[in-house]
């Protein structure tokens, strides 16, 4: 009883836009994966829709041939909240920036996390503002000199992870623009969450900040910087694997493998612990005293706004019946005017 | 249980064509009930009703302030009526701060009633008054009635005994005073007791001790009128000849939330009603909350402008997507708007206007938010603003603005005044089959040869609403100026310039699809009141008055607030004085200048408070002395 699908390509995601990003920028990158990885999902592109805010990562929808809404700065979890109540049909993505979600849309994202409408965020952290071409972004690290800063940053930087979580959000990733495959692997891991997925990408702006992600994706630097972290398995990394994170009471450390120590006595990931503290304590490891987690640091399951939203209409329509207009006007005391 | 009501006997009885009550105490006094229920046994009774509720911002100010006063006032009529009343023939005042700033609308030989219970040295000083009313003579033209209310409430409630076999706490009993003060009202016009008491038994029913207290301190109070000497005689004020049909009481903000579910009816759509908790536009959200067995999502976002975006994802969404606010709520809803406007997307915005600027009067009627409709959003941003009439008409009006908003592929602005909101009138409940449908359209499937036109306009300039799940319909809109029909972005300095003029003249052909606006009156003579909005009760009713003293005066209520109606011009021109009476500082008046080139007049305040129709007549008097 299968009914034919027709085999989807990523070109049938690509609109006929031209994109026009900077030559260089990590956007690129996102694209591309997104497009390459939607193909798998089965899901054709009239029930996919891409909403933004406003800034670079935010013409995002224009590039992609599905519905789109490019609106307002910071808007963009608010648009989609209502468009995702009215349509739970739908499969609806979210792209935003660190000023466009932390920034001037930071009361929208955090409700959007905390109701766990079922979007895919996917937010460009660049740490800087570069559509308004080089102010300091609300991820900018204190000492930046940008335009706005020029004696540096005196503003405490926020962490979009730490943020998330802080939130409970349901599914909380993160991935770096040029690490190709694992941000492909993190996309559709989102895609597939049931509830809000919040996903962090580390995305250079070789304009305004080049190189803010270097430790990260520096062949010499990334492998002591980042941990690819995995569901069950132990937090290990370093560039041959020597390096583990083990718990010494509330506090992670980094120890050397071997000489006693082995991943026995590392700290093991549990991206499905109901409690957020596990996952608040990775998004809390920072360079340079920690390598960054990327991957999945929580994935749990818990009530989805608009399905129940919607379940509540079901519910009191099975409970009363179909509305009647009819009924409703005349409930409660009239009277008749011959 | 007996429920009906105690005939009146011995007393004589006055028959009035019209009554004007306004019920006065602290804001936990209970005012607000006791008013709403004597509108609906008044409209049970086959009067015409028209009310004003007045209560403070705060919920509960210091006990005994004037800062805390809550009112009620209702005018009921053997005859048609417009407003809530001018002045007030009978006034229930439950302490000295509500008697102090109430009786000044009370008219010399009206009736006071005050609890006098509530005048010892403490309340006075907490109404801060230097010496007491009830003994310093100030009340002397009045008829005045000290009643020990709180006393006699207590005392007709000693009997009631809780679940525990106790009697009730002096602080419930206190509670019923309302209900003593309610009985005497109705003793005094007539009232049946038996809606209140199916009321009384519906609310209470889980708590059979309060709804006997209620019970016994209203029969208490009806009593205490037919008894005592102080009430020399009662009055009656028969039925008001309305046009045939089954009526019901219906307040403002219930009529613009069933007026939004029959609109979605009318044009097969679920609705979407997202908004932030402000006063006074709560009422609706409350409201459609309750009636989610319709297809009612209703959302309750984090903030405004959340309530605004929101509301435009379920419009792109394919929903029938509203939000409404008041006060700064607007302002925080511009940018939103301004996205939605030329997004070209159907959805509606109920303002319900309150005192301003800033949080201004926040449960006081006003309608300074008419230039914001027109103009509050950045570049060349027009939208078609409606407005309701009265608490019914509310109905009425968000089924309109679902029309043009649809016919015309914009969000449009519902104008309503604070004080249409919280009032109520008798409603003629129509029968469905005789409202006019709301045809929509969406475009089906299209072939990957022929590209989708999301920007394609017919013949009114509406472009299509494309839903997503549609197939080959895949297309982006946004903020940024779009190409005319392609919808693609564009900078392209002719472009902006067709786009610009293609989205007024849409909204300038509303125009065209509305009913030519309508005049009372002589067609032409020495004044024509234009007024929009809430006004239109004192207004219609000082034109008539107007013309009962052989004035030549006209009225002209307005409706459509942007576009004005095609004829309005003309008609403007046909008269020697326009006057149009605003609560704000004259913002139609402005536009109609203008617009028109017409020396238009202005009658404005903004003391929170409804026109009265004598302030309107007084004004058109002094045309007709420059005209004589």
């Amino acid at each position: 009883m299968s009914t034919q699908v027709p085999v989807l390509r990523s070109a049938d995601f690509a609109s006929d836009q031209d994109v026009r990003w900077c030559p260089g920028c990590g956007d690129y990158s996102v694209l591309a994966q997104m497009k390459k990885m939607l193909p798998s999902l089965g899901v054709p592109p009239e029930r996919i829709v891409f909403v933004s805010g406003i800034g670079c990562s935010s013409r995002f929808p224009y590039y992609m041939n599905t519905f789109g809404i490019h609106s307002i700065h910071g808007r963009a979890p608010a648009v989609a909240t209502g468009l995702k109540s009215a349509r739970p049909d739908l499969q609806v993505w979210v792209i935003t920036g660190d000023g466009d979600a932390l920034s001037i849309g930071g009361n929208h994202l955090l409700h959007c996390l905390r109701r766990n409408v079922d979007l895919n965020i996917v937010l460009f952290n660049n740490r800087i503002y570069g559509l308004t071409k080089g102010q300091y972004s609300p991820t900018s690290p204190l000492g930046k000199v940008t335009k706005t800063t020029p004696l540096g940053s005196i503003d405490n930087p926020l962490h979009p992870l730490s943020i998330a979580i802080g939130c409970e959000a349901t599914f909380v990733a993160r991935s770096i623009d040029v690490h190709i495959q694992h941000l492909g692997m993190v996309l559709k891991r989102a895609a597939e969450h049931r509830g809000t997925a919040f996903v962090e990408v580390y995305q250079n702006c070789n304009v305004f900040n080049d190189g803010a992600w270097d430790y990260a994706t520096d062949r010499q630097t990334k492998s002591d910087a980042i941990l690819e972290i995995e569901h069950g398995k132990p937090l290990v990394f370093g560039r041959d694997r020597s390096k583990g994170i083990r718990l010494r009471g509330m506090e992670p450390e980094i120890v050397e493998l071997g000489d006693g120590v082995t991943e026995q006595d590392l700290l093991v990931h549990d991206e499905r612990a109901p409690e957020p503290s596990l996952a608040y304590l990775l998004s809390r490891m920072r360079h340079p005293e920690f390598p960054e987690p990327i991957g999945v640091l929580r994935a749990v399951d818990a009530p989805i706004y608009d399905a129940e939203l919607n379940r509540q209409v079901e519910r009191s329509r099975h409970a009363n019946g179909p509305g009647s207009l009819d009924a409703l006007f005349h409930a409660g005391e009239t009277w008749r005017v011959p | 249980m007996a429920t009906s009501t105690p005939q009146p006997a011995g007393k004589p009885v006055k028959t009035l064509r019209r009554a004007t009550v306004r019920l006065c105490g602290d804001s936990g006094d209970g005012m607000q009930l006791v008013g709403s229920q004597l509108t609906l046994t008044s409209a049970l009774a086959g009067n015409d009703i028209a009310t004003f509720p007045d209560y403070p911002a705060e919920i509960r100010a210091p006990r005994g302030t004037r800062a805390g006063v809550s009112g009620f006032q209702i005018q009921f009529a053997a005859e048609e009526i417009f407003t809530p009343g001018d002045s007030v023939d009978a006034l229930v005042a439950m302490n000295p701060a509500a008697l102090v700033t109430n009786l000044g609308d009370l008219e010399p030989g009206g009736v006071l009633v005050v609890d006098r219970d509530s005048f010892g040295d403490k309340d006075l000083r907490l109404a801060n008054l230097p010496s007491n009313p009830l003994t310093d003579g100030s009340l002397e033209k009045y008829h005045l009635v000290e009643v020990a209310i709180g006393t006699l409430t207590r005392k007709a409630v000693e009997n009631v005994r809780g679940a525990d076999g106790k009697p009730l706490p002096a602080k419930l009993a206190d509670r019923c005073r309302n209900f003593f003060a309610m009985g005497l009202v109705y003793w005094l016009y007539g009232r049946e007791l038996d809606a209140t008491l199916r009321f009384i038994h519906g609310k209470f029913g889980g708590k059979p001790e309060i709804a006997e207290a209620n019970e016994r301190a209203l029969r208490a109070g009806w009593n205490y009128g037919e008894t005592t000497e102080l009430m020399p005689g009662s009055y009656t004020v028969g039925a008001a000849r309305l046009g045939p049909g089954t009526y019901r009481n219906l307040m403002g903000a219930q009529a613009t939330a069933w007026g939004l579910l029959t609109a979605a009816h009318l044009s097969g759509k679920e609705l979407f009603y997202a908004s932030y908790p402000i006063t006074p536009a709560s009422a609706i959200l409350e409201e459609l909350s309750r009636f989610k067995q319709f297809g009612v999502r209703t959302f309750q976002a984090e903030d405004e402008i959340a309530a605004m975006c929101s509301v435009i994802g379920g419009a792109f969404g394919g929903a029938m997507a509203v939000t409404a606010t008041s006060g700064p709520g607007m302002a925080l809803k511009g940018e939103g708007l301004g996205l939605a406007m030329i997004l070209e997307l159907p959805m509606i915005v109920v303002n319900v206007q309150r005192g301003g600027p800033s949080t201004g009067l926040p449960t006081k009627t006003e309608q300074s938010d008419l230039l914001q409709a027109l103009f509050g959003r950045n570049g060349e941003s027009p939208l078609p603003v409606i407005a309701a009439r009265s608490p019914a008409d509310c109905f009425d009006a968000a089924q309109e603005a679902w029309r043009v908003a649809t016919r015309f592929m914009v969000p449009v602005i519902l104008l309503l005044d604070g004080s249409i909101v919280n009032g109520a009138e008798p409603w003629r409940i129509p029968s469905l089959e005789t409202l006019p449908p709301i045809p929509i359209e969406h475009p089906g499937p299209a072939l990957p040869e022929s590209p989708f036109q999301p920007y394609a306009r017919d013949e009114r300039l509406s472009r299509p609403w494309a839903l997503p799940g549609t197939p080959g319909l895949m297309h982006r809109v946004g903020g940024l100026e779009k190409q005319d029909v392609t919808g693609h972005v564009s900078y392209d300095p002719a472009n902006h310039q067709r786009m610009t003029d293609l989205r007024a003249q849409k909204v300038a052909n509303i125009a065209r699809d509305v009913p030519p606006q309508a005049v009372t009156g002589p067609e032409r003579g020495d004044v024509l009141i234009v007024s929009w909005g809430g006004t239109y009760g004192a207004c219609t009713t000082a034109a008539t008055a107007c013309r009962q003293e052989g004035l030549q005066v006209a009225h002209a209520h307005l409706r459509y607030l942007n576009p004005f109606p095609a004829n309005l011009g003309d008609l403007l021109g046909r008269y020697r004085h326009v006057l149009v009476p605003e609560l704000n500082m004259g913002q139609l008046r402005l536009l109609l200048r203008a617009r028109y080139l017409v020396d238009a007049e202005g009658l404005n305040k903004v003391t929170g408070r409804p026109f009265t129709v004598a302030e309107i007549v007084e004004r058109v008097r002094q045309f007709a002395r420059t005209v004589s």
